[in-house]
């Protein structure tokens, strides 16, 4: 039974490590002798770098990296903005639509947005946004209804002794927002950063629908443009893939336990 | 619904009729500008012919629903998703079984947390290339069925229409097994520790265990995955569009509705595909909501 279980988690690991791990030897290995050698076989050289050069260079995953950080740290600030408002509105107030609001947050749940794009696209067009960063900063803060949730959530846990506190010593309700609300759901601030920072990371269609021009590429399209010019050399594709894979990993073996609660609480309840 | 009698405190709060809505004016114009508008001018595109350039729309009532419906090659493609599902079944089974062995003392139990669950983290455009490379000709499959003998299931296994749907929902359960399984070990751990002693006091072996203490106590989680895989699996795009482009009859039906609206022009009818797609899983997410009211489902 013990046996059985190790075996299978072994196994489990294996068949989880093995695909990347034959990239990370592919993108070591020079044109020549990747021709030559087996998926398994070593490389010649564990510190030939070339590849991982000329992903950054010509691939241009260097840009892409820049066009990601923007967007990232744009979007970002915009949703923890846009969605710690809507929570204290709903959570803090009272007032005639405030049910209609909360339906409207709810029902936009369940419409799946890679349904929506084909209209979606006509409105990022009407509004001038197509082939600019701002097409994909704008659908991440409008369609993320997520980070309201959870900082509704959170919200509702915290006293509102505080805040009255502190209107009674004339604070307006702006005032309340910045100074007390805002740095109380630095938790929740922090669950929507990595779980958001990571769909942004990686998501794929939207820049590569919205943002077709080379200067724009983010790491996903950068990588998915390999296909084209580096079609026959495996080796510059895999330096990619695993430059685009490393990022994730220090910020997975860093930040592990919140990352973990902040997939739980995210998707859950 | 405002004054619940369960949240009387919410009352004292009332500080001016305008101030909450100047907080909501920016989320609320983006939640209706890029969810309500779209979702309405899609249901409104659907009954036209438009090309999506033209500035003129011509309203053809049902003929985009009807052309969904009668042509086969259009609705068909929906039996991919099939394969997905049936991906999706494995997959929670095995993030079961997984996060169930987990869930007792183990050996670098972290190690193989984090081993399992750290695929759901990366890049999709990284995880496609890593499968083509993974099912290519002479790749590692290949190469790693020929190392233990197995030389002779070697094929093109994205190459083949009868295989390629196998591997890509292959890829899917490599993906996705990882939120899965952490979900389920999470909600395992909020299991009280005292029902299993009581169990063990009774005698009662790891499967009882499994069967009467964690099961009934994962019910909802496991409820909640398996609505986000049917619907997942009905909207499969990003792994089959990155590897195969939709060839070798591994088109989805997603795949199919951007395809139709901005390679082919079709707006009408990718509109009318998208609404189709649309109706199936808000329906399937009722049916789940009636066959199991106490399950909430939020996210997709």
């Amino acid at each position: 039974m013990r046996v059985l279980k190790y075996l299978s988690l072994v196994g489990a690991s294996v068949v989880v490590l093995l695909p990347p791990l034959v990239l990370v030897m592919a993108s070591l290995k020079t044109h020549q002798e990747f021709a030559t050698t087996g998926p398994f076989d070593p490389p010649h050289s564990w510190f030939n770098l070339h590849n991982y050069a000329v992903a950054f260079n010509q691939g241009h995953m260097l840009r892409g990296f820049v066009n990601t950080s923007i967007i990232l740290a744009v979007s970002l600030a915009g949703t923890v903005l846009i969605g710690s408002m809507a929570a204290y509105a709903i959570d803090r107030f009272e007032f005639r639509l405030r049910g209609t609001v909360i339906a409207l947050f709810l029902l936009a749940t369940l419409v799946p947005g890679v349904t929506t794009q084909v209209a979606t696209f006509k409105v990022v067009d009407a509004l001038s946004l197509y082939d600019t960063r701002w097409s994909a900063i704008a659908l991440f803060l409008g369609t993320d209804i997520i980070a309201i949730y959870i900082f509704r959530q959170f919200l509702r846990g915290v006293p509102t002794e505080l805040d009255e506190a502190a209107a009674l010593e004339g604070a307006g309700p702006f005032t309340i927002y910045r100074r007390i609300i805002l740095p109380l759901m630095k938790p929740a601030i922090a669950t929507v950063v990595i779980i958001k920072g990571i769909a942004i990371y990686n998501e794929f269609y939207i820049p590569f629908l919205y943002m077709p021009s080379q200067e724009l590429g983010v790491i996903s399209t950068s990588l998915f443009r390999f296909k084209g010019p580096f079609g026959a050399q495996w080796e510059v594709i895999s330096a990619g893939v695993i430059l685009v894979i490393v990022p994730t990993l220090i910020v997975f073996l860093l930040l592990q336990r919140f990352i973990y609660n902040g997939f739980t609480a995210g998707a859950t309840k | 619904m405002t004054s619940s009698p369960t949240r009387p405190r919410r009352r004292t709060r009332r500080r001016g009729p305008v101030t909450p809505y100047a907080f909501l004016v920016a989320p609320l114009a983006f939640l209706v500008v890029f969810t309500y508008i779209p979702v309405a001018n899609m249901f409104w595109y659907s009954v036209t012919s438009w090309d999506g350039l033209s500035p003129s729309k011509e309203f053809v009532g049902l003929d985009n629903y009807v052309e969904i419906f009668t042509r086969p090659e259009l609705f068909g493609v929906l039996k991919v998703s099939i394969y997905y599902i049936g991906a999706s079944v494995v997959q929670i089974v095995l993030a079961l079984y997984f996060a169930t062995i987990l869930s007792f003392n183990t050996r670098l139990r972290n190690l193989f947390k984090g081993v399992i669950f750290f695929p759901y983290l990366i890049n999709g455009v990284a995880i496609g290339m890593i499968f083509l490379f993974f099912f290519q000709p002479g790749g590692t499959l290949d190469s790693a069925l020929g190392a233990v003998g197995l030389g002779g299931l070697q094929q093109q296994w994205l190459g083949n229409p009868d295989v390629v749907n196998y591997s890509l929902a292959g890829t899917s359960i490599w993906r996705y097994l990882g939120l899965n399984f952490v979900l389920f070990l999470g909600a395992i751990q909020s299991i009280p520790a005292h029902l299993y002693e009581a169990a063990e006091l009774d005698g009662a072996g790891r499967w009882a265990q499994f069967r009467y203490i964690i099961m009934p106590g994962i019910r909802p989680v496991v409820g909640l995955s398996f609505i986000l895989a049917i619907s997942g699996s009905l909207s499969v795009f990003e792994i089959p569009f990155i590897m195969t482009g939709g060839a070798n009859e591994s088109e989805t039906f997603v795949i199919q509705t951007v395809n139709m609206a901005f390679k082919y022009y079709k707006f009408g009818l990718a509109s009318a595909m998208a609404v189709v797609l649309l109706v199936i899983i808000l329906l399937v997410t009722w049916l789940q909501r009636r066959v199991a009211p106490d399950e909430k489902v939020t996210l997709s």
